[in-house]
């Protein structure tokens, strides 16, 4: 089985490519970038990608897929639907399902329930410690053989530095990264919101931007102290973003991401009580946001993430301090990308690629991804800067609708999602609309 | 005349209202305050209008004086109180004010311990909605008696001094009093302990003149009014207060506290009182406190808020037209996330 990219312009860091090349993917694997004059194979699937940008596939680091347990969010497959919709080949899946991913047999439903979807790559994340209670550590070796990529207890942080400092020395053994979503409960303090002058005038509880802060400080320290690597989750503060800084200068394994919703909005979206700007971390303040942006321009954000968190409409109709945490985000994710990082020109194309492929495929030890290398995974999403569209939430892929970016138009989509050499998802409207 | 002047159909909370707005209920109130005296206090306004109270949080003094507001206003009353309503039942507040929109009141009065409820509540209803106290957030009638009394007492608000003491965090009565008296060109200073005062409560109405004291005699010195906010027994339990007992000798307004104040001070309080804790009772029942002044003003306001959004355009009119369509001109506010993206999202794009 051949696939055969033409005519399109490839960006890829990881090979210094920034120019148009022929792209061949076969059985399922890279087997050459072609320069124009060079012969094109015969026999092979030929999608023309002129004027378009052919890119290392896109992986998103932060994905809650909802199953086992609560399918009526989200399934696997819809989700995998979602994230190829989005541009994203692979999904990290976050393990705080029901049950909690903790043991080998949750993982391997995982890895079974996306191999039948047939869509992205779904690479399972497991728990830090069983049951994310934060009391004993979970079998994280066992689920390393079933195929978990890393450990998180993302939603229900390791509260005691003590564990934590034994997670990540455990963890190291089996060549796990530990993601850490940093916030401390007792500062957080039940917040809704950002501790501001939101919080204030809304009168809703804040979570000061401390909470993030003091966890993502022990973290770099506890990196120091084990040699582990650490990866900080949807960091949206000017403190964590300095203790990642501060970590990189001194030389350890510690990096972030950052979601497009935290590069996006301010907390004084929350001004209508809409419960689709409720997520946690919460939406912060421009000073928060400018230091995001920074970040992400300096090189010290190493992955964009969408933290993408269905939830049912029933569970977010609901009074603002009652209503579920979260948004979805794999649709809206490389749109806000192009929107705000792109064309005002804070990030090239390179360092957008590196942002979603390169990166992440780094910082979890993907193998042969985030890049398009012969021999790599076939991998490949396909970007048009200029494409201009809408998202109608109506119409996500994703079974959940709660979403901030109902109605927002956007220049720069992802026009077409290749796994393993195999056209997953082509936007279909964007391609007929440019002939 | 309602119309031009009152220009929302809900009124959800003091910020956003200008000064011409405020001003209007106020003298409206003023005019109703002469029913309340008569022998025979009630006018046919709302002849045909139904008022649903819903209170979502126990109140006595809120939802009785809504209730005798509307009443006196000829409207039909309903009380519906959420241990008697169905959320016990597990409905959700948009289910239920489907429910009561489905037959068809035409102001909704609501009373919720989360922020923002009415907000929601008035995204789904075509009747106008009234804010009686949406948990730290607003309290918009209770900041309108308040200035009722004030200016019933001072006259005008420009250069006046108020100072509010009290647990200033999750007072809504405090946000509301700030955007009202700040926007009528007067200053305030609030005071408290540290944990229920914070400093950023300054920027609370983004160029008012709010400053936070860092205790209550530097608050209260020179104010033309002092106002008492009621002290919640459960902050005790959730670390902000050591004991009631250190907040009354600390934060607690006696009469050695008042004699900072100028000698014409007025002292105001919004209810119920805890005696001996944030207020003493000499200066509770003495000549300078106008706290019963306050209770009747909010019947008068409320009589002019249920009137202005109820579509009372003139006693006359509704009485020999009762299904004159007189409800102030429908203006949307701006869907907030969208206005506040697209100032965001210029910004990101230039």
């Amino acid at each position: 089985m051949r696939l055969l990219i033409v005519n399109g312009y490839v960006v890829d860091p990881t090979q210094n490519v920034n120019g148009g090349r022929d792209l061949l993917i076969e059985d399922g694997r890279v087997a050459a970038l072609l320069r124009s004059g060079e012969a094109r194979p015969e026999g092979a699937e030929v999608f023309d990608a002129t004027g378009l940008i052919v890119a290392p596939g896109f992986i998103d680091l932060h994905t809650h897929l909802r199953e086992p347990g609560q399918e009526y969010k989200e399934t696997i497959a819809s989700g995998a639907l979602a994230a190829v919709a989005g541009g994203f080949t692979s999904v990290c899946a976050m393990p705080n399902t029901d049950p909690v991913n903790d043991n080998p047999a949750v993982t391997s439903f995982i890895v079974e329930q996306a191999a039948a979807a047939r869509l992205a790559n779904v690479f399972p994340v497991g728990a830090i410690t069983k049951g994310s209670k934060g009391e004993e550590l979970a079998e994280m070796g066992e689920m390393r053989r079933a195929g978990i990529v890393a450990v998180t207890d993302d939603g229900h942080p390791v509260p005691s530095p003590g564990l934590m400092r034994r997670a990540l020395e455990y963890a190291r053994g089996f060549d796990l990264t530990v993601m850490d979503h940093c916030d401390d409960k007792t500062l957080a303090a039940g917040g809704v919101v950002h501790e501001g002058e939101w919080s204030l005038r809304l009168g809703l509880r804040g979570r000061p931007a401390l909470a993030e802060e003091s966890d993502a400080m022990r973290d770099c320290a506890l990196a120091e102290l084990t040699g582990a690597r650490v990866h900080l989750a949807h960091v949206s503060t000017r403190g964590a973003i300095e203790a990642v800084r501060r970590a990189k200068e001194k030389g350890l394994e510690v990096s972030c991401e950052v979601t497009p919703h935290h590069f996006t909005l301010t907390d004084a979206a929350c001004e209508g009580f809409d419960t689709n700007t409720k997520m946690n971390p919460p939406l912060r303040s421009r000073e928060h946001l400018d230091a995001v942006l920074e970040a992400i321009a300096d090189g010290t954000v190493d992955a964009v993430a969408t933290d993408h968190a269905p939830h049912h409409a029933d569970e977010k109709e609901l009074e603002f301090d009652r209503a579920a945490f979260g948004i979805t985000g794999l649709e809206t994710a490389v749109g806000l990308a192009f929107e705000r990082l792109v064309h005002p020109g804070l990030v090239t194309l390179e360092r957008l690629v590196e942002l979603f492929s390169v990166n992440p495929a780094r910082i979890f030890r993907l193998e042969d991804r985030g890049t398009l290398r012969p021999g790599a995974h076939g991998d490949v999403t396909v970007l048009d800067p200029g494409r201009r569209w809408t998202f109608d939430a109506a119409r996500s892929k994703s079974k959940s609708r709660n979403t901030p970016f109902d109605g927002w138009s956007f220049q720069g989509a992802a026009v077409a999602t290749v796994v393993a050499g195999r056209v997953v998802y082509r936007r279909e409207e964007a391609l007929s609309a440019k002939s | 005349m309602t119309s031009a002047v009152l220009k929302q159909r809900n009124l959800l909370g003091i910020r956003g209202m200008s000064a011409a707005e405020i001003t209007h209920v106020l003298d409206t109130a003023e005019t109703f305050r002469e029913i309340n005296e008569r022998d025979i206090k009630k006018v046919p306004t709302l002849r045909g209008r139904t008022v649903i109270n819903l209170f979502f949080e126990p109140s006595t003094r809120t939802r009785t004086s809504f209730e005798i507001a509307g009443k006196r206003l000829s409207a039909d009353v309903i009380n519906i109180s959420a241990s008697t309503s169905s959320v016990t039942k597990g409905e959700t507040l948009l289910d239920t004010a489907r429910n009561l929109e489905a037959m068809g009141p035409d102001l909704i009065v609501i009373r919720h311990p989360s922020a923002g409820a009415p907000h929601q509540l008035a995204r789904v209803c075509r009747a106008s909605v009234v804010n009686a106290g949406d948990g730290s957030h607003e309290h918009p009638t209770q900041a309108l008696l308040d200035a009722l009394t004030i200016r019933q007492r001072k006259g005008s608000f420009r250069g006046l001094r108020v100072a509010i003491l009290g647990d200033i965090l999750h007072s809504r009565v405090a946000r509301s009093n700030a955007h009202l008296l700040t926007t009528l060109g007067a200053s305030l200073t609030v005071a408290g302990p540290g944990t229920l005062a914070p400093p950023e409560f300054a920027a609370l109405t983004g160029g008012g003149d709010v400053s936070v004291a860092r205790s209550v005699e530097e608050a209260v010195e020179g104010a033309d009014v002092v106002m008492v906010l009621r002290i919640q027994r459960e902050r005790q339990d959730s670390a902000f207060l050591p004991s009631l007992r250190e907040y009354a000798v600390h934060y607690g307004l006696n009469l050695k506290r008042l004699s900072r104040a100028k000698p014409d001070a007025i002292v105001m309080h919004p209810g119920p009182m805890n005696r001996g804790i944030e207020i003493a009772s000499d200066v509770a029942d003495g000549s300078r406190s106008f706290i019963l002044d306050q209770v009747a003003n909010g019947l008068a306001v409320r009589m002019a808020v249920l009137y202005l959004l109820g579509g009372g355009a003139g006693v006359t009119t509704t009485a020999t037209n009762p299904n004159a369509q007189a409800k102030t001109e429908v203006e949307p506010a701006p869907e907030p996330l969208s206005s506040a993206a697209a100032a965001s999202r210029s910004e990101g794009l230039k």
